[in-house]
């Protein structure tokens, strides 16, 4: 058990692993597994922060709810929890300012 | 008596209203309806607009030029009251067109009403290249726009909330969850709600939207308003797309971009349909093909209070001195004008506004 | 654009015990889910997940498998990762599939679309870190992931469950915190016949919270004052107990006090909800067999009010009988002869409910948070601003919403509502009913401009 990371996973997937890259930093993920919960037990702490405050966000409900693992995938807001892992997914953090004064 | 005025309508019309009539030191109270009534101050698109009004009217150009003008300063004033920031940004506005023809056809109806405006009417034409130096974002299908220096916008909702937190702070009741469904004269007038509660007054000012077609006639006014649904889309909050709004696309302060809006004849049906919302986000991403890509998070229709030639209704009823109708469909570019005008409109004093081309005889049978 | 007989939407319990029945029948099923495999939140991933931890997840899961094996037949078309994001009273439902919209209109629709966890609004609980104990158990059931320092808080029997399958994983919480006190479960044996039935479940929750004390789980019970810690993150929950101040550090905080319905779709059309105060929430009222006041929409399951996995199936069975005979594909004494036995199984399962509801109530702290806590997560709009709303006039939640952004973020109100509503209720000594509930209007999920435009053909031939 790697106590470093806050999750135990009970049947580690070791053969389907694949390369996705999240905020410029790359994980080797399971094929196929829900994005969220991939990078949860990868260690992946906050997944954005609010446009409102800049506060930390990380999932929360897990069932596409709450709107709280929100990521940007090929440009467009994605839930993290309702994306499955595939090769060579490029992840970003969803832009953190919203308010269109911040950023003009 | 209760208040010198009392104003039938917790809108912004409503609000705009007694907000002057307070800074004049005038007694009022303010009833407003429940939670889901037909709020158009809920629904709007927040422009602060002179293009394409008036046209067949300049009387109506001149009365919106009059409340643009007005408006940062009124703007200011409530915000130094309250602390919130109306985001009000007056830089410009652009009317976008898909076809040439289209864009020609409406310039030649604006250059009409410059010669009628002795030229006070300061807008360009901005070809596909010039328009992409303003706005980068444009899509290739936009033919051309035009320019209006005297457009702007404004968050309408944090101005329903300051009007709202102003007129308390001076003092004037808004009392909410007051349905007038009764009004007569006694001898000053007579408001009854529908929880029971009266209220009296020596004046009172019909400003209940489209809550004045049943209402209106009570004291004699036509009131031939009609409900005319506007569905409007807004997405996420998204980093800065566009300079200027556009009367159909328009980015407000918080990020989100804010898409609209339908002319749709369905009487008091204000819900939203897949059919227009689609046609509504297949023509945005025309203008903004990075759009396509943003998610919308809500949607909404809202009813519009025109009247027959869409301008606005100002009246005193003939048979019941002391009421009056206002009325109109752009009640956040007006505010400005509401506010620091129509006091002296209402009390009749040597600088009020010349309204009488907006009253209901121009309605009359002949 | 795809026609079927019945539309369902939500692959739960409700939904498949609804398109099984309604193919037997001979009706044509379409199946919509935004998972990607069948079986709800409850039975999640059931196929894949039993196989390989069902020992962990225990009977009460794996019971769900017969039901996804039984959508697999003639007559049902399956469509998951389906977003629905519209549904008018025609049958017309307009749902994105992979980024493609699509339209399709059924001559009934099912609205299966289950539970959420009650929002649990206390200090620190928008901080990484803290999530439902739904989630944990979704985490744990599809990806086999169990949070190594967790304390759960709240009130309800998912708690044991959730601890006791943690504690066989062999990574066992920290501690239960519960906001129950003895006096609710006294005033819950009121419910006589209730606690009868009540007796097994509480049984069976003895058995979960034995497991648990065993593993050397702390336990609290009536906490109150309780707060997640943390700056960037989840470091500690604390609370009071018996008189007493607790902080116990921890990296996962796991909040749940009950269920409550999804009423987003049925909202979207207007079906008429009423505040149940048993439960604590808004509830729509379907007639027995699933009926709302349009003719071609149905509702069956939690969405309906909370009963349970069971329930919801029975419940989805009536509602494809009752399609099933509206469409002529089968008599009313055919009906009636299939439906009896599913009622009185219905009425024996939820006998338990009232003593349930009345032993786990809802935890107080949640339900009237401090001015500074945030109640919508997305806005981040706190309970003292909705009290400000409420000074200002706002008789309801959607013009506290005007006023102040509360419910318009991308959740759309999903874990603020009840909050905003209860808030303004109290606030302005009104009742629930009277203070209403935020107008629910499409697209019911967020949905990209691109996809909205591309169906726009499809829904114009449509007519």
């Amino acid at each position: 058990m790697n106590n470093a990371l806050p999750f135990h996973d009970l049947s580690p997937d070791t053969a389907s692993l694949v390369n996705v890259r999240f905020d410029g930093t790359e994980y080797a993920l399971p094929e196929g597994a829900n994005l969220a919960a991939a990078l949860l037990a990868a260690g992946v702490t906050v997944f954005r922060t609010t446009p409102t405050s800049q506060a930390p966000r990380a999932p929360y409900c897990m069932m596409g709810a709450c709107y709280d693992c929100l990521v940007k995938i090929d440009g467009t807001t994605r839930q993290a929890c309702m994306t499955e892992v595939r090769k060579g997914l490029i992840v970003e953090r969803a832009h953190t300012a919203g308010g269109v004064d911040e950023n003009g | 008596m209760q208040a010198e005025y009392a104003i039938i309508g917790g809108g912004v019309v409503g609000l705009s209203i007694a907000w002057g009539l307070l800074k004049k030191g005038r007694k009022i109270i303010v009833l407003d309806g429940g939670d889901t009534a037909f709020r158009a101050s809920r629904g709007n698109f927040g422009l602060v607009w002179v293009q394409g009004k008036g046209l067949t009217q300049p009387a109506y150009t001149r009365w919106t030029q009059h409340s643009a003008t007005a408006w940062p300063t009124f703007a200011a004033r409530i915000s130094e009251a309250t602390g919130h920031d109306l985001a009000l940004r007056q830089d410009g506005g652009f009317d976008y067109h898909l076809s040439e023809e289209e864009l020609e056809n409406k310039v030649k109806s604006y250059e009409k009403l410059r010669e009628e405006l002795n030229g006070n009417y300061p807008f360009e034409v901005l070809g596909p290249a010039d328009l992409k130096r303003e706005e980068p974002n444009i899509g290739p299908a936009v033919a051309g726009a035009i320019l209006h220096r005297q457009d702007g916008h404004v968050n309408p909702l944090r101005l329903l909330r300051a009007l709202s937190d102003d007129v308390r702070r001076m003092g004037g009741p808004v009392l909410t969850g007051k349905q007038v469904t009764d009004v007569d004269k006694p001898s000053g007038f007579r408001l009854t709600c529908a929880d029971g509660s009266v209220f009296e007054s020596e004046k009172v000012i019909f400003s209940a939207g489209l809550g004045g077609i049943e209402l209106g006639p009570k004291m004699g006014f036509r009131a031939p308003m009609r409900p005319q649904r506007g569905q409007v889309l807004i997405t996420e909050k998204l980093p800065k797309l566009m300079n200027r709004p556009s009367g159909i696309i328009r980015q407000v302060d918080e990020g989100g971009v804010q898409i609209g809006n339908s002319k749709e004849e369905v009487g008091y049906d204000d819900g939203v349909t897949t059919d227009t919302i689609t046609r509504i986000a297949a023509r945005a991403t025309q203008v903004f093909p990075d759009l396509a890509r943003a998610q919308v998070v809500r949607a909404w229709g809202a009813l519009r209070i025109m009247s027959p030639d869409g301008l606005p209704i100002y009246q005193e009823s003939h048979e019941f001195s002391g009421a009056y109708l206002v009325t109109c469909h752009s009640g956040i570019t007006l505010a400005a004008a509401h506010a620091m005008s129509l006091t002296d409109w209402l009390e009749g004093n040597d600088s009020a506004p010349d309204l009488e081309v907006f009253s209901e005889q121009r309605f009359a049978v002949s | 654009m795809k026609t079927a007989d019945l539309i369902v939407i939500g692959a739960g319990p409700a939904g498949m015990a609804a398109a099984s029945t309604a193919a037997d029948a001979g009706l044509s099923v379409l199946l919509l889910d935004e998972q990607p495999r069948a079986g709800g939140q409850i039975y999640r991933d059931v196929k894949r997940a039993a196989t390989v931890r069902g020992h962990i997840l225990g009977q009460d899961f794996t019971e769900g498998l017969p039901l996804v094996e039984g959508i697999e037949k003639q007559g049902i078309t399956q469509v998951f990762g389906a977003t629905v994001w519209s549904i008018d009273a025609t049958g017309k439902v307009a749902c994105s599939v992979n980024g493609q919209g699509i339209v399709a209109r059924g001559l009934r629709v099912l609205l299966a679309t289950g539970a959420l966890e009650r929002p649990m609004p206390i200090p620190g609980w928008t901080l990484p870190g803290v999530m439902t104990a739904g989630a944990a158990q979704i985490l744990l059931k599809q990806s086999g992931l169990v949070p190594k320092r967790a304390v759960l808080a709240g009130s309800g029997p998912l708690l044991y469950l959730i601890a006791a399958q943690m504690v066989r994983a062999g990574v066992p919480p920290l501690a239960l915190v519960e906001t129950q006190v003895r006096g609710d479960f006294i005033a819950a044996l009121r419910h006589s016949v209730g606690a009868l039935r009540g007796w097994r479940y509480l049984l069976k929750g003895l058995k979960m919270l034995r497991e648990t004390e065993r593993a050397g789980v702390l336990r609290y019970r009536g906490a109150t004052g309780i707060a997640v810690e943390g700056e960037r993150q989840a470091k500690a929950l604390t609370f009071t107990a018996s008189g007493q101040s607790h902080r116990i550090a921890c990296d996962t905080v796991l909040l749940h006090h009950g269920v409550v319905p999804n009423t987003q779709a049925a909202r979207s059309l207007g079906v008429d909800h009423v505040w149940s105060d048993r439960q604590a929430c808004f509830v729509p009222r379907p007639d027995q067999w699933g009926g709302t006041g349009h003719d071609r929409i149905l509702i069956a399951g939690d969405g309906a009010g909370i009963g349970g996995a069971r329930v919801a199936e029975i419940a989805g069975r009536l509602a494809a009988l009752r399609v099933a005979t509206d469409l002529g594909r089968m008599t009313g004494p055919e009906r009636d002869a299939q439906a009896a036995p599913l009622f009185r199984q219905r009425n024996r399962e939820l006998a338990v409910r009232p003593f349930l509801d009345t032993a786990y109530p809802p935890y107080t702290g949640a339900l009237s948070p401090d001015d500074g806590t945030i109640v919508c997560r997305c806005e981040e709009v706190t309970a003292g601003d909705i009290r400000r709303f409420a000074r200002l006039g706002c008789k309801g939640p959607n013009q506290a919403k005007a006023f102040g952004r509360a419910g318009m973020g991308p959740c759309q109100g999903r874990y603020c509502g009840l909050a905003v509503s209860s808030l303004l209720a109290q606030e302005n000594d009104a009742t629930h009913d009277g203070t209403g509930y935020f107008r629910v209007r499409p697209p019911l999920k967020p949905v990209t401009l691109g996809e909205l435009a591309a169906t726009e053909d499809q829904t114009g031939r449509a007519g």
